[in-house]
């Protein structure tokens, strides 16, 4: 017996909700988003702006802020592209080789997801300050890490080393090694093959990687904050710059620097659903769906 | 080219896959691995590639030895299962990409390769496609671009890995046949991988039949198929009917009577009989023959296909009937007795 589906009588689909169910689900989750998410997104602005554009600007206007906004682009200029390299890396070998430890490996690359920002910071304080023997070795040859760029750096790179990696994995596992195995066979060098065949076939998985791991680095608070030792000027980037000026009351520029975070992550976003929308083709089929 | 495949052996873990498999594969031949799934046929197909290395033996290409060398410099053309063709690249250019990749001396000028890719283009019938993505294109279509670009290096060897495997019936058939006509204008020694009998005895020249590793026999498609030289042959390729029998003063005896058939030189003992399901006669009563009850009968196109309950503790017999023998049928009784058959003993 054939359903008339076109009947006037509506019949839901099996797995569609009742209108009731669906629209509260929506709103349940909206009102969530709202008050957790752009509620206070909206206050960093409003606050930057309480005393309007002139005093904004003013508060923007200062060499330590510009020091600090420098010393992010920094940190964020050396780690992003150190572990883009180490992602591709460790992503390549997990994905497309097999060999003992594999599994310890991938376990490994999670652990900055699982560990305490501050504690990663510790553990370089412990391994390279005064008291240490690596710290004793370092000041013995005067290389400054800790409480300078390198050791802002080193923690940058830990918290953030999972992003790239974790973006590729599962991209590269799904690709598997077909594509190489054809290059090869056409007799493609290893580093034609990865030129020509690998990267393009991952490239899209790789720029989301790259734009969080970019977004964090330049965002990371608790992990900088230990090994940063706070000299104005000099080892404070834009989130230990916005705790600085609101430990001192000085609310209109920290919330001023935070507004610049704020974009930041917002430019994220829209780069991020420009690129899906814009290749969100070429996405879907290097993703082989 | 000819390609010698010498005791070769490959270990997974210490799991054998390939035991002890040796092959000539004849310059300008068109050869077909055939054999279940997991009888070794595609491990011994990247071992010929060089995609894998092999435990033990040695493969040769011509006079050289292959085996020492990686699979760039053994310069074969590989068409993959899924075809691997590169996404981001277009029809044109994944044709050329085996010249591109080339090195100073070895790659030929830019028109030359754009020139000699779209004749690869034109003699797979895709002239006009050359700018669309593989995504683009429907399956049979990604197939021959995959012919394309591993014919695009001008390979010593072609290698097919289950070509048809992922392609609806109707375009599996056209394809066969055009794959054929390609081998004939080229020439390119070619070796595929197949399950399929079918494909093998209609496109190959000779058919390598593997079970388990090894190689059960190698020969013509007539020879496979008229003269298989195990019972795995026999049951793999083509349909058949086992019968379990006795040897007893030179003739064959099913149950308690003979078969009319003469084994002259086979001791006496348990065998089983194999036969195709269309070498029989038909009998009228039963001194020397097989009885039993028809159970069910089908027609399928010229022929009709008879099922034959021939007693307890034997599987039921499967027979072809040609349009006069099914006239001549009584409705429920038949008798029959192979024309063709082997005997086969069982291993001790």
């Amino acid at each position: 017996m054939a359903l008339d589906t076109s009947a006037p009588t509506k019949v839901r689909s099996a797995v569609t909700e009742h209108r009731f169910a669906r629209w509260t689900l929506i709103l349940v989750s909206l009102t969530f988003l709202t008050l957790i998410l752009l509620l206070p997104l909206a206050a960093v602005f409003v606050e930057a702006f309480r005393k309007g554009a002139g005093p904004f600007l003013q508060a923007l206007h200062d060499e330590e802020t510009f020091s600090a906004i420098r010393l992010t682009l920094i940190v964020a200029g050396v780690s992003v592209p150190l572990n883009l390299f180490f992602g591709v890396a460790a992503a390549w070998a997990i994905a497309k080789f097999e060999f003992k430890g594999k599994a310890l490996l991938t376990t490994l690359i999670d652990l900055p997801f699982s560990v305490s920002p501050v504690i990663s910071g510790l553990v370089f304080v412990l391994l390279l300050g005064a008291n240490s023997y690596l710290g004793h070795w370092l000041s013995v040859y005067n290389i400054k890490i800790l409480f300078a760029v390198p050791g802002l750096i080193l923690a940058t790179m830990f918290v953030t080393f999972p992003f790239v990696a974790r973006e590729l994995i599962p991209l590269m596992q799904e690709q598997g090694t077909g594509d190489e195995e054809a290059a090869i066979s056409l007799g493609a060098s290893g580093w034609q093959t990865f030129w020509h065949v690998t990267l393009p076939n991952i490239k899209w998985g790789l720029l989301y990687g790259v734009l969080l791991c970019n977004a964090r680095a330049m965002g990371e608070f608790g992990a900088v904050s230990v090994v940063s030792g706070h000299i104005r000027g000099q080892t404070n980037t834009m989130p230990l710059q916005v705790e600085i000026l609101y430990n001192e009351y000085n609310f209109t520029g920290a919330f001023a620097v935070a507004t610049l975070l704020a974009l930041l992550a917002l430019v994220t976003l829209v780069l991020k659903t420009l690129l899906e929308m814009r290749y969100s083709e070429e996405i879907a089929a290097s993703r082989r769906h | 080219m000819e390609v010698r495949v010498q005791n070769l052996r490959k270990e997974f873990d210490r799991f054998p896959a390939l035991h002890d498999v040796s092959l000539d594969i004849h310059s300008g031949e068109l050869i077909a691995l055939l054999g279940p799934s997991g009888s070794g046929k595609t491990t011994l197909l990247r071992l010929i590639a060089g995609l894998e290395n092999p435990t033990e033996g040695s493969i040769y290409f011509g006079d050289e030895d292959a085996s020492k060398k990686t699979v760039q410099q053994r310069n074969i053309g590989f068409v993959f299962q899924h075809y691997a063709l590169f996404r981001h690249m277009t029809v044109l250019d994944n044709v050329s990409f085996g010249l591109k990749v080339r090195d100073g001396a070895r790659r030929p000028p830019k028109a030359e390769i754009r020139r000699r890719a779209l004749e690869l283009l034109d003699l797979v019938q895709l002239s006009g496609l050359e700018k669309r993505y593989p995504a683009q294109l429907s399956g049979g279509q990604r197939q021959r671009v995959a012919l394309a670009r591993a014919m695009a290096v001008e390979p010593n060897v072609l290698l097919l890995d289950e070509p048809f495997g992922a392609l609806d019936a109707q375009v599996r058939k056209d394809l066969r046949k055009w794959l054929r006509e390609i081998h004939d204008r080229t020439g390119h020694t070619t070796v595929f991988v197949t399950h399929d009998q079918d494909e093998a005895m209609e496109l190959a020249d000779r058919v390598v039949v593997m079970s388990q590793g090894a190689i059960e026999q190698i020969g013509t498609p007539d020879e496979v198929y008229d003269n298989p030289n195990s019972p795995f042959v026999f049951g793999f390729v083509g349909q058949s009917n086992c019968l379990d029998v006795r040897v007893n003063g030179g003739e064959i005896w099913f149950e308690d009577r003979p078969l009319g058939l003469k084994v002259e030189s086979e001791a006496d003992g348990d065998a089983q009989l194999y036969f195709r399901p269309h070498d029989i006669e038909l009998r009228d009563g039963c001194g020397g023959c097989i009885a039993g009850l028809l159970t069910t009968s089908r027609r399928v196109a010229g022929t009709r296909h008879i099922e034959v309950d021939i007693g307890k503790g034997h599987p039921p017999i499967e027979l072809e009937l040609s349009p006069s023998q099914a006239g001549a049928l009584d409705r429920t009784r038949i008798a029959f007795r192979p024309t063709r058959w082997k005997l086969f003993r069982p291993v001790s």
